[in-house]
């Protein structure tokens, strides 16, 4: 018994913990080059999710493609999509791939838009002055989504056939589960080696280190910016659509606590850290996971922000905070 | 190569240049020196760049460069070497190297050059792979020459590169610099260490307040009584 839920809490906090790693990493990367906490990251991730369902939707509801097709003659080729989409495991594997792709790509403008325009007028402002920009962001989106789309959850449709795989000891791990979890170490590794071995990624290291020596090198600082401000919001994108897919239901102020949480996972792992967030985003959602399993799910988030409140307390610069001893 | 005219660059409300002219010929050595606060480093942050000059003009090449962003400026061949190192503490030396050659595509050409700097600093080469952040400050400071080399400038700046390093180091620097205008860089170089800047150099410019007090070829100055008193320690 018990050691069944400690291995069922594990498969659950692994799922929980990878959606925040996803996120904390855009806190994390943003931190890393401005200094700067992008709290309207949490929406990057709401956002995220009605993209990933208003594509969804596009993809699969018979009547949007029946009536698409009767005003677009062109379209009348895919009268047959939604059976193509949803009718065979090639053709969810593309619909997945669709759907996550124009999340990450619109979120991503959206990152971009965001920084250009609510941020960068702010570059040689007080530390406070962009701060407030992005909890004003953050209210803004929220209340865009609120005014004009719903004010109330929508679900999310069923698309994957989802059923548990039996893994034995009586822990069982699910098909979607199984998706987010693979999906989001793919993820996590092409970011990782992106960072470490090529010139672009080398390029953002280097700026999060000095800028003004970054652009000494000739690195262009508010292309890096940039780059960071679309790569962040694009995992956050990825994080959303699998909370809506996970959760069965998108809500404008389903970013706020997983927002939070990622939040604070960054900071376990060291803020401005990238394995760091990983680490932290894992260990958060195992933590999280296994509170609930124990202790009782009202719990949860109170033990995983009394863990915050300790690596603070004793580890202030987090689990992978730097270490190198900088010589003058 | 390089022209400078007039330039006033302020600090806020501070002017911490007051109309700095000078000129930079091919091939040369050109040392700006003088006091804490005069405005050497000032002077090189402006034409790299990183400072914006509210009046005058500066000529690279022909070309207006003054109040381009620093990485357009970079573009043009104008390398700054940077008081206090500013290596990337994170990155490894070869990395850091890397960083330096960022805007070249040439691999070949970047791979040559890079066995070139670790011929001129055989120190950087058994260090290769570590992190830039745990090296001693010689080392730090080869390695931010070594960067700016793998720019393959066609003006290298240097900030005070011999602060804070034990004489046998600084003679080494200085021996780099004048093997790095042998072979063709033209050298812009800004020391506190007037006696062996001047004694490399073609010429010199003495900085005083945001104003150049003196100018003229650097045995000159060597000799000059005012740059004797003032700078060399000499009563």
């Amino acid at each position: 018994m018990l050691a069944s839920t400690i291995g069922q809490q594990l498969v659950n906090g692994l799922t929980l913990g990878g959606m925040y790693a996803l996120i904390a990493l855009g806190y994390t990367l943003v931190y890393g080059i401005m200094l700067m906490i992008n709290f309207a990251h949490s929406e990057m991730f709401m956002s995220g999710a009605y993209v990933g369902l208003f594509t969804l939707q596009l993809l699969t509801n018979q009547t949007i493609i029946t009536n698409a097709a009767k005003v677009l003659p062109f379209m009348s080729g895919m009268q047959s999509a939604r059976v193509f989409f949803t009718g065979s495991g090639f053709g969810l594997f593309i619909c997945f791939v669709i759907v996550f792709g124009v999340a990450m790509v619109a979120v991503g403008f959206m990152g971009v838009l965001i920084e250009r325009f609510a941020y960068r007028p702010l570059r040689h402002a007080p530390r406070l002055a962009p701060l407030i920009s992005a909890i004003g962001v953050s209210i803004f989106l929220q209340n865009a989504v609120l005014l004009w789309i719903d004010s109330k959850a929508i679900p999310f449709p069923k698309v994957m056939p989802v059923h548990d795989i039996k893994l034995g000891g009586g822990v069982s791990i699910s098909t979607l589960q199984i998706l987010i979890l693979v999906t989001t170490l793919v993820l996590l590794a092409c970011l990782d080696t992106f960072v470490a071995r090529t010139k672009i990624g080398k390029a953002m290291r280097a700026t999060s280190q000095d800028r003004e020596a970054a652009g000494l090198m000739g690195i262009d600082i508010n292309s890096v910016i940039a780059l960071a401000f679309f790569i962040g919001p694009a995992l956050g994108a990825v994080a959303g659509v699998f909370a809506g897919m996970y959760y069965g239901s998108v809500s404008f102020s389903m970013g706020f606590l997983p927002g939070i949480k990622s939040f604070t996972a960054a900071v376990i792992g060291g803020i401005g850290n990238l394995r760091g967030a990983i680490l932290g985003g894992f260990a958060l959602g195992i933590i999280e996971s296994l509170a609930a399993g124990f202790l009782s799910s009202g719990y949860k988030d109170v033990v995983a922000f009394a863990i915050l409140i300790l690596v603070l307390i004793f580890r202030p610069g987090g689990l992978l905070g730097e270490s190198v001893v900088e010589k003058v | 190569m390089l022209k400078v005219n007039d330039i006033h660059t302020f600090y806020g409300q501070i002017e911490a240049l007051k109309g700095i002219s000078l000129e930079v010929q091919e091939g040369e050595i050109v040392t700006l020196i003088g006091a804490n606060g005069a405005g050497k480093s000032t002077t090189l942050k402006t034409i790299s760049g990183a400072l914006a000059p509210k009046h005058g003009s500066i000529e690279f090449e022909g070309g207006i460069i003054s109040g381009m962003p620093i990485h357009k400026v970079t573009q043009k061949g104008v390398i700054q070497v940077p008081e206090g190192r500013r290596i990337f503490a994170r990155m490894t030396v070869t990395e850091n190297l890397e960083m330096g050659a960022f805007l070249r595509s040439d691999k070949d050409g970047i791979k040559d050059d890079m066995d070139r700097v670790f011929e001129m600093f055989p120190r950087l080469r058994e260090r290769a792979g570590q992190k830039g952040g745990t090296l001693s400050g010689g080392e730090q400071q080869m390695l931010a020459m070594a960067r700016g080399i793998m720019a393959r400038p066609k003006l290298l700046m240097l900030d005070e590169p011999s602060m804070g390093l034990a004489p046998v180091i600084v003679e080494l620097i200085f021996e780099t610099i004048v093997e790095l205008n042998k072979s063709g860089s033209t050298i812009l170089l800004v020391e506190q260490n007037a006696a062996m800047a001047l004694a490399i150099a073609d010429r010199g410019y003495v900085l005083e307040t945001g104003t150049i007090k003196l100018t003229g070829p650097g045995k000159d100055l060597l000799q000059n009584e005012e740059v004797r008193k003032a700078y060399l320690g000499e009563t």
